[in-house]
Parts: C-alpha cells; sequence; structure tokens
C-alpha cells in the first residue's frame, strides 16, 4: 500500500468523524439501552435472544446506511466540489484515490462499529448479567458484518464514480436489498425453466449474496458456525470488494473531470 | 529545455442526452513555454482556457494530441510532484484547517515531515495568511480561500505553477500581492503559467502571452512585440481652429478645443500631415504617440474574422 494511499484514508476518516457521522453512535446507545430496559421487563428466558438480534441488527443498519450514504459521495461530491483537482494534480494515481477513499470509510465504519459492539456487549451483560462461551460467536457475526460493510462500500464507490449521488444511493441500496434475500433468488432460479433459469440464475450469482454473511439468527439461538463458512465468507466478500473496486477503477481511470 | 511543449491537443466533448453532438472546447493547440519565463494565456471566458489547463493537469483527457511537462510526458504521475495548480475558483475540504489542509496536500506531494511544518508556516506567511490557526475553511472569505489556493500551489517549492486566474475574488491589494508573488516565482526561476482575462495584470506580468478564443489559438509572443503588431496612433495638436482639408484626407479625427485642435491619425500618415500643415502654415504644438494597450489589441484579435486569423494563429503558435 502506498503513503499516499494511507493519507486520502485518513483524510476521509477525518472528514467522516468531523462530519459527526459517528453522532449515530448515540442514536444507537439511547436504542440499545431502552431495550435492555425493556426487555429486561417484558420478555422472559428469551432476553439474550432479543438483546442479540436486536443489537446485530442494529449494528448491520446504522453501518449499511452509513456506508451508502457517505461512500456515494466519496467520488461525486470530490468531483462536484472540485477538491479532487488539487489532488489529481499531485503525483496520486487515479486508482490509490479510489483504494484510499475505500479503506477510509472502511476504518469508519470498523470504528463505528467497535463502538456499537461495546454496545451490544454491555446490553447482553446488562439483561443476562454474564457472558457464556457461545456468546463468543458474536465476533463472528460483527466480523461478518464488517465484509458485509466492505462489499456496500465498494459498491457505492463503483456507482458514485460514474452516477449521481441519488442514483447511487438508490442502485446501492437497491443491490443490498435483494442481496439480502439472495439465497432466496438462488432457489427461485433453480425452480425456474428455460431463459428465465439462466436469467434469474445470472441475476442471483451477480448481486452480492448478503444472506451468507448474516448469522445473527444463528448465533441467537447459540447454533454452531464451522470454521469453513468463516473462511469461504471471508474469501467470497473480499472478492467481490475487489470486483466492485476494480471496476470503480476502471470508470475513474477513464472519467472526464468536467 | 521547454517547460511545457502542447502539440496538437484537442478536446471535444459530447452534448446533449439523448442525440450526443461533439462540441469542440479546444481546437487543435501547438504551444511552448520556456523555462523561467511568465506566461498569460489569455482569453474570453469560454475560450479554452481552464479546458486546456486541466488537459494539461490530466484532469479531462485529450481527443488527440499530446505534450511534454518539464521534458517529460504529461501523463507521468513523477511529473506532478515538480508542478503546483491553482484552480479556478479554488474550493477545498472545509472541515480542515489551512495548515491542517497544507499538511494533507504536502503528504500527496510527497514533502518529508520535518520540512513540511516549516513550509507549511512559510507559503502562509508568503500569501499574507496569519493569525488563521484553527480556523476551519469554511469560515474563510473568497480571498482568502484563493490565497490558500496558491499556497498549496507552491507549498511544494515546484518548478513549474499553473495558476487558472489567480486575481479572481481578491481585492486590489490582494492583487498587486500576487502580483508581486508572481514575480518573486521567476526571480526564484520558477517558470509560470497562468491564465487570465484580466488583461492589465497579464500587460504587466508577462514575458509572453497568448490568446485563445473559441478554443482556438489566436496569437502568441512577447507583449510588446504584439502591441507593436497594432498599427499605431499619433495625437497632434496646433494652434488656432483651422482644420485643412488635405489631413481630413488622411482620415484624422480632428476635435477643436479652445483656440487649439487635436487630431489623431494613424502613425504612417504622420509625415504627410507634417506637411500639409506645415504648407498651411499652421504652427504644430506636440506630437505623441498613443500607446495600444495589450487590451486593444485583445480587443481587435478578437474582432478580427476567425476565418481571416486561422493561418496567423497556428503559424505563430507553432513557431513559438
Amino acid at each position: 500500500m502506498t503513503a499516499r494511499i494511507i493519507h486520502i484514508a485518513r483524510n476521509t476518516f477525518r472528514e467522516a468523524v468531523r462530519d459527526r457521522v459517528l453522532y449515530n453512535l448515540i442514536a444507537f446507545a439511547l436504542l440499545l439501552s431502552a431495550a435492555a430496559i425493556l426487555v429486561g421487563q417484558i420478555s422472559i428466558g428469551i432476553e439474550r435472544l432479543v438483546v442479540i438480534n436486536l443489537g446485530l441488527t442494529a449494528v448491520s443498519l446504522f453501518g449499511v446506511v452509513i456506508a451508502i450514504f457517505i461512500g456515494i459521495g466519496l467520488v461525486s461530491k470530490e468531483i462536484e466540489k472540485r477538491t479532487l483537482y488539487t489532488v489529481l494534480s499531485r503525483p496520486v494515481r487515479r486508482w490509490e484515490f479510489i483504494i484510499g477513499k475505500f479503506f477510509g470509510l472502511a476504518g469508519t465504519l470498523a470504528v463505528n462499529t467497535f463502538f456499537m459492539a461495546i454496545g451490544v456487549f454491555g446490553a447482553l451483560l446488562y439483561v443476562v448479567h454474564k457472558f457464556s462461551a457461545p456468546d463468543a460467536l458474536i465476533l463472528v457475526a460483527l466480523y461478518f458484518i464488517i465484509l458485509e460493510f466492505f462489499i456496500i462500500c465498494s459498491l457505492a464507490l463503483l456507482f458514485s464514480s460514474f452516477s449521481s449521488p441519488l442514483l447511487s444511493a438508490v442502485f446501492a441500496f437497491s443491490l443490498f436489498v435483494i442481496g439480502s434475500f439472495a439465497d432466496d433468488l438462488r432457489g427461485f432460479a433453480g425452480m425456474a425453466h428455460g431463459l428465465t433459469r439462466w436469467v434469474v440464475t445470472g441475476v442471483a450469482y451477480l448481486v452480492p449474496n448478503f444472506s451468507t454473511l448474516n448469522v445473527v439468527n444463528a448465533i441467537a439461538h447459540q447454533q454452531p458456525l464451522s470454521a469453513q463458512l468463516i473462511l469461504q465468507n471471508t474469501f467470497y466478500a473480499l472478492f467481490y470488494t475487489a470486483m466492485a473496486l476494480s471496476g470503480a477503477v476502471l470508470v475513474f481511470e477513464r472519467r472526464n473531470l468536467k | 529545455m521547454s517547460a511545457i511543449e502542447i502539440l496538437g491537443l484537442e478536446k471535444t466533448y459530447l452534448v446533449g442526452f439523448w442525440r450526443k453532438r461533439p462540441k469542440r472546447a479546444l481546437l487543435p493547440l501547438h504551444l511552448q513555454v520556456e523555462e523561467g519565463e511568465i506566461f498569460g494565456f489569455l482569453g474570453p471566458n469560454g475560450a479554452g482556457k481552464t479546458t486546456t489547463l486541466k488537459l494539461l493537469m490530466g484532469l479531462v483527457f485529450p481527443t488527440a494530441g499530446t505534450a511534454r511537462i518539464l521534458g517529460r510526458s504529461w501523463t507521468d504521475p513523477e511529473v506532478k510532484a515538480q508542478i503546483g495548480f491553482l484552480p479556478e475558483q479554488p474550493y477545498f475540504y472545509d472541515y480542515l484547517t489551512a495548515h491542517e489542509l497544507l499538511d494533507y496536500y504536502g503528504q500527496l506531494s510527497g514533502v518529508p515531515g520535518q520540512d513540511r511544518k516549516r513550509r507549511i508556516e512559510a507559503v502562509l506567511a508568503r500569501v499574507g495568511l496569519t493569525d488563521i490557526k484553527g480556523l476551519h475553511l469554511r469560515k474563510f472569505s473568497k480571498g482568502m480561500l484563493q490565497r490558500v489556493g496558491i499556497a498549496q500551489a507552491i507549498l511544494h517549492d515546484p518548478k513549474l505553477v499553473f495558476l487558472d486566474e489567480p486575481m479572481s475574488g481578491l481585492d486590489p491589494l490582494g492583487r498587486r500581492e500576487v502580483r508581486n508573488l508572481i514575480e518573486q516565482l521567476k526571480q526564484e526561476g520558477k517558470t509560470v503559467f497562468f491564465s487570465t482575462h484580466i488583461l492589465s495584470d497579464a500587460e504587466a506580468l508577462c514575458d509572453r502571452v497568448a490568446i485563445i478564443d473559441h478554443g482556438e489559438l489566436r496569437s502568441v509572443g512577447a507583449v510588446e512585440d504584439l502591441i507593436a503588431s497594432v498599427q499605431g496612433k499619433v495625437e497632434m495638436m496646433w494652434q488656432g481652429t483651422q482644420v485643412p482639408a488635405s489631413l481630413k484626407a488622411l482620415g484624422a479625427e480632428c476635435h477643436v478645443t479652445g483656440d487649439a485642435v487635436r487630431a489623431i491619425l494613424a502613425e504612417n500618415q504622420q509625415d504627410a500631415a507634417i506637411d500639409a500643415l506645415r504648407r498651411e502654415r499652421i504652427r504644430l504644438i506636440a506630437i505623441t504617440p498613443l500607446r495600444t494597450s495589450l487590451e486593444a489589441y485583445f480587443v481587435e484579435k478578437l474582432q478580427s474574422s476567425p476565418a481571416a486569423e486561422n493561418t496567423l494563429g497556428t503559424a505563430v503558435g507553432t513557431k513559438a
């Protein structure tokens, strides 16, 4: 990784922090505190399940919203405000700019997730009073959520490299929704026939498979996760991210900055 | 070695939503800028000045042509470590302070850490920005942002500085300071290429200028040579109210004021006019050459027919 990528990533992180992106943590903390207190009062025996489900789903949704709404502006905002001119007129390659931006946003989300994770474990401790061994699997779920953020960041960057922020948001959010039902889509493809089967199969494998990265329910129910799944999801997410980033770089390398 | 060699760079944009139609922003441009000179790139709004600068900065890609900067291909990223660029109406990351912004740009330009802090203080003082520590750029005025823009362009001590409308947004005092700064850069041996439509600045600063209009180079050369190429005029004054008919025949514009006549006529008619006045026994008081300004030359160039200028513009441009 070149030093320039690190500088761009650090500046992107600083921008997110100064734009008060991390203020979402306050909303998250309030939500989780309220939920923990409420769950403690109304649930009997399923406090753990409710807190894990609610906490991890909130971590994912808060992060996805941040990833999309910051990601779509990462390139287009710099072009629109012409801040990019003084960056690209220096010895900075266009691909370095894209990769730096990606790491900056991914880093922001990782820090955000770290603090949210503390909140989830805190809320869990509040309702169950002590941790058990299966609770360690929450870390795996959080790891998968971060992998999910990597994919969304790269897709938002890809769309941002050629489209307006509004369209980029629509594309990225649509892909997130479709990707969340990727397993169902693959199931449907298996039942379809003829040309429909080919088309649906193609779409099902093209959209990001967020279903496989969502293990929140399994962990809440204390189901075991295989090492193979962890490895497979890691390779899948990194490959998908690399492909989307390559697409973003290819588009951006040819783009005229009018 | 030339600082800049533009070898037929041209740019055509496709405009329109459904039916894309070509719009030529820059016709093939041939231009050379020598090391150590202040070169003015002049033209009205929309002439193609910013397009040329964006092409040289690699922000837009040419339809055809190539260029060399400091003897290397203009697409070579390492060349960019040797150049500074001030875009037109610059806008910076407004969540940063000027010190943070310059630190970031210094990092991207490869300025070593220990040297960066010293250089930042030096360039900020040089552009007249003091007492701004801790102040975010979103609170800066337009003129202050322009100064930050100039500071970032010279921060890494580049050999070649491109300035797009550097006087924009500055008050008269600020403009004078920037003019002084550009002159200092020249004294330090740097090449300055700046675009402007403020002709008095160009006339005061530039060794050579190029005039561009509708994407086409109309002329290029030393300021004095360009001005001298325009037909000069002289003002003649004589005593009395008599205006000889022979003088009017020479195309003189005559105005009687009090007990004197003031006539303006072409420089090459001066001798004939003196003879005419002698014949009429009129006492000549003064003959004053009227200095042609760059503005007059500029207006004449732009008002003249593009078709008639095509040949001259290309020929002079290639030669320069």
